[in-house]
């Protein structure tokens, strides 16, 4: 099953590879890694999609709280929440394409952020299946680079995630 | 006042209490020895190897409680302790180790004796820290003691450039340390440990399974206590032998590939599983298929909650520090009013003492033959009156010693059981001793593994450590060849090492007493001379003893608990 983990931790040098470290190390599976400092710029925020069985994510959850500059863990997916991608796309852009591609770009609601005589840059944002369903849409010797930021997820409502 | 980072070195580790630090010099430390040089209140005990010293740092921790201290320079030093700080990991034992590192500014350049230490390092400490200014080294050696001794303890590694440890900033040691990421439990949810409780008093089949944690927790006072008012059998891990008195009719020995026929049938068959400080590790139980296959219900305390359901599911988790939970678990019965269980428990007892009566662990020494390894250990045994500290390397001998040596009393046991580190044992006997300058300490090993460490008979010369080391020399790297033997058709591949040196008159040329023992007769008088006439000094017993000797009862790897061979007629 796929679970979306939302890890408070120290923003110190370091700490990322602590994280990566571990899911290597111990075989667990990892989809996506993103992470930033938050409001408060000694904590950073990661967001990290993985899958296991229910053994497995508990020992995941488990192994992240273990570590010493952890401060919180939450796993998302366990109750209602959002998640977000961002990605940047080159496309080639000249004669029909061009008007295509425009097209496509405003079914999705995605934005066109730079312009030449031969390429665009789209910025799309959603979750996964509408980027991927984006990249399905459009003709795929066009693309030129894709850039995904992997996923970040935050809990619905009063679900807060704080030190 | 204005100190230079090694004064502050120094200082912290007066204020931490620190009595020796086991070390090894090199360029990124001078300033530090140099700091050392100037005082006299910490000891420095030169090793020859910084193994050694993460080690004897680690033997200490274990024969006294306290955290131990190592000191090695940058790159080769660094490298060198790696081993010993993945052992002490693996047994979860509170060391801080020092590593100096090249100059803040050639960071990342390749220089000279540059590794990424805090990298390397990075998957074997429980933490670790480069300290990039020495404004922040006080409290991050503050930090690196507190997170090593609490919560389940570990290496923590603190990494100092050179000009850190020469920058000079006013001292000042944090009485206290907090930290918004890092707070372990202590006290046990209350709900769980009435439940746990209730479990046990209805059980008709319990038992008390106990792993290092009680040790680590100093809990077998605790664990004793409750293992008498609930009448129950004990068996405890290799970690944790001498948790629980080894002549206490309750004890049921070790469980596990070398455990007793009747620890190993005991903890299959139980209907109520008390796991304390343990972790169902493939040693003990082998096949968790095999394991879960039987219908149990399992409590399982454990200050780390990652060990709690992480290869069997336990039904009762309880997270906390042990003692703490076990002075819950006697205050809960005595609010309770235990009626003695004792009839309840009886047709559990009877059929224990039927698979005891099966007598797994006895052997014959012929008097006239050749020396058995069994027989080497119990007589040490009788010759210390059980009083000794005992550490051991790892293969055949370790096995044996944990098997006939009976330990009443925790910490007079030291080995590496998590890593299997072939090589401590002699420097677990250094740290042992300093700890414990008042007891015996022996140290039991094998030709192959004391030759892991054997430079360390020259530190033991120069701090005159009266060590008595025991080598139970069969020639061979006995586990490697005994599982060649049994489970690789005798093919005898690599097991076999030619060339051993004479150990007696190795041993002499370091400057201490070296005796070889051949003979069944002469090794109780030996013994007795070695802890006499040889009081003061180290004394290396080379006993030659039957190179075809196996240990036994075995439970072969991935097979279950109740899938125990008792002797080569089993095969
Ligand atoms: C550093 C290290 N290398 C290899 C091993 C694998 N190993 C386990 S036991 C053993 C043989 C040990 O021989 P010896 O010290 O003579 O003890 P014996 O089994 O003969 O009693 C070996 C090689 C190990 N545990 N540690
Ligand atoms: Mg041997």
């Amino acid at each position: 099953m796929r679970h979306l983990i939302s890890v408070l931790i120290e923003n110190e040098s370091g700490a990322l590879s602590r994280v990566a470290g571990l899911f290597s190390a111990r075989g667990y599976n990892i989809e996506s890694l993103t992470v930033a400092p938050t409001e408060d710029p000694s904590l950073s925020r990661m967001t990290i999609i993985t899958s296991g069985s229910d053994e497995i994510i508990e020992q995941i959850t488990k192994q992240l709280n273990k570590l010493i500059e952890t401060v919180k863990v939450v796993d998302l997916s366990e109750a209602p929440h959002l998640e977000r991608e961002l990605m940047l796309l080159k496309v080639r852009a000249t004669g029909k394409d061009r008007e295509e591609m425009k097209r496509m770009t405003d079914i999705f609601r995605a934005r066109i952020v730079d312009v030449t005589d031969t390429t665009y840059v789209i910025e799309l944002t959603g979750n996964q299946g509408k980027l991927d369903a984006f990249i399905q849409a459009i003709d795929p010797a066009l693309i030129l680079e894709t850039v995904r930021s992997g996923v970040c997820g935050i809990g619905r409502g009063e679900r807060v995630l704080r030190a | 006042m204005l100190l230079t980072g090694a004064e502050i070195v120094v200082q912290c580790l007066q204020r931490e209490n620190v009595k020796y630090v086991f070390g090894y010099p090199g360029g990124a430390v001078l300033h530090i020895y140099d700091a050392f040089f100037q005082q006299d209140e910490i000891r420095h005990v030169l090793v020859r190897h910084e193994q050694a010293a993460v080690h004897a740092a680690d033997g200490y921790a274990r024969a006294s409680g306290e955290v131990g201290v190592a000191l090695v320079t940058s790159g080769p030093g660094a490298t060198n302790a790696v081993t010993g700080i993945a052992t002490a990991y693996g047994d979860s034992i509170p060391v801080v180790i020092l590593s100096g590192q090249v100059p803040t500014a050639m960071i990342g350049q390749d220089a000279f004796q540059e590794v990424d230490t805090v990298g390397i390092t990075r998957p074997c400490v429980k933490h670790n820290f480069l300290v990039k200014d020495v404004a922040e080294l006080a409290e991050t050696i503050k930090k690196a003691f507190h997170i090593a001794r609490t919560g389940r303890p570990g290496p923590v590694l603190v990494d100092i450039p050179k000009d850190v440890s020469a920058a000079k900033c006013e001292f000042h040691y944090p009485e206290t340390v907090t930290m918004r990421s890092y707070n372990p439990v202590v006290k046990g949810h209350q709900g769980q440990i009435r439940k746990a409780v209730k479990a046990l008093r209805e059980a008709k089949r319990p038992i008390l399974y106990a792993g290092g944690g009680v040790i680590l927790a100093d809990a077998a006072d605790e664990l004793t206590a409750l293992a008498r008012r609930l009448e129950a059998p004990v068996t405890t891990t290799l970690m944790a032998l001498g948790a629980y008195p080894a002549s206490d009719r309750q004890f049921l020995g070790m469980p596990g590939m070398h455990g007793t026929y009747e620890a190993n049938l005991a903890l299959h068959h139980a209907d109520v599983v008390l796991a304390v400080g343990a972790r169902f590790d493939d040693r003990v139980i082998g096949s968790p298929e095999h394991f879960a296959a039987e219908p149990r219900t399992i409590i399982h305390i454990d200050i780390d909650p990652s060990s709690i359901s992480k290869r069997v599911k336990a039904d009762l988790p309880i997270v906390g520090d042990v003692r703490h939970v076990f002075a819950d678990f006697l205050r809960i019965l005595d609010e309770e009013g235990l009626s003695a269980p004792s009839e309840a428990l009886a047709p559990w007892w009877e059929r224990i003492e039927q698979w005891r009566a099966r007598r797994c662990l006895a052997y014959e020494q012929p008097s006239d033959g050749l020396i058995k390894p069994q027989y080497v250990i119990d007589t040490l045994w009788k010759v210390t009156k059980g009083e000794a500290i005992v550490t051991s390397d790892v293969g055949q001998h370790q096995m044996w010693a944990a098997q006939y040596y009976r330990f009443d009393h925790p910490r007079r046991w030291l080995n590496s059981g998590g890593l299997g580190t072939m090589g401590v044992g002699l420097p677990y006997a250094m740290g042992a001793r300093f700890a414990r300058p008042e007891a015996p300490v022996v140290c039991v090993t094998g030709e192959a593994s004391i030759q892991m460490c054997i430079q360390e008979l020259s530190t033991c010369k120069q701090f005159r450590l009266p060590l008595k080391i025991v080598n139970l020399n069969n020639g061979y790297l006995g586990m490697v060849r005994q599982w060649q033997e049994l489970f690789h058709g005798g093919r005898y591949s690599e097991s076999y090492m030619d060339s051993l040196p004479d150990f007696a008159a190795l041993a002499r040329a370091y400057g201490h007493v070296g005796i070889r023992v051949d003979h069944p007769a002469d090794l109780q008088p030996v013994l007795e001379r070695a802890f006499t006439e040889h009081a003061n000094e180290l004394v290396f017993l080379d006993v030659r003893i039957d190179p075809r000797e196996n240990v036994y009862p075995m439970i072969q790897g991935g097979k279950g608990l109740t899938e125990m061979i008792l002797s080569a007629d089993d095969l």
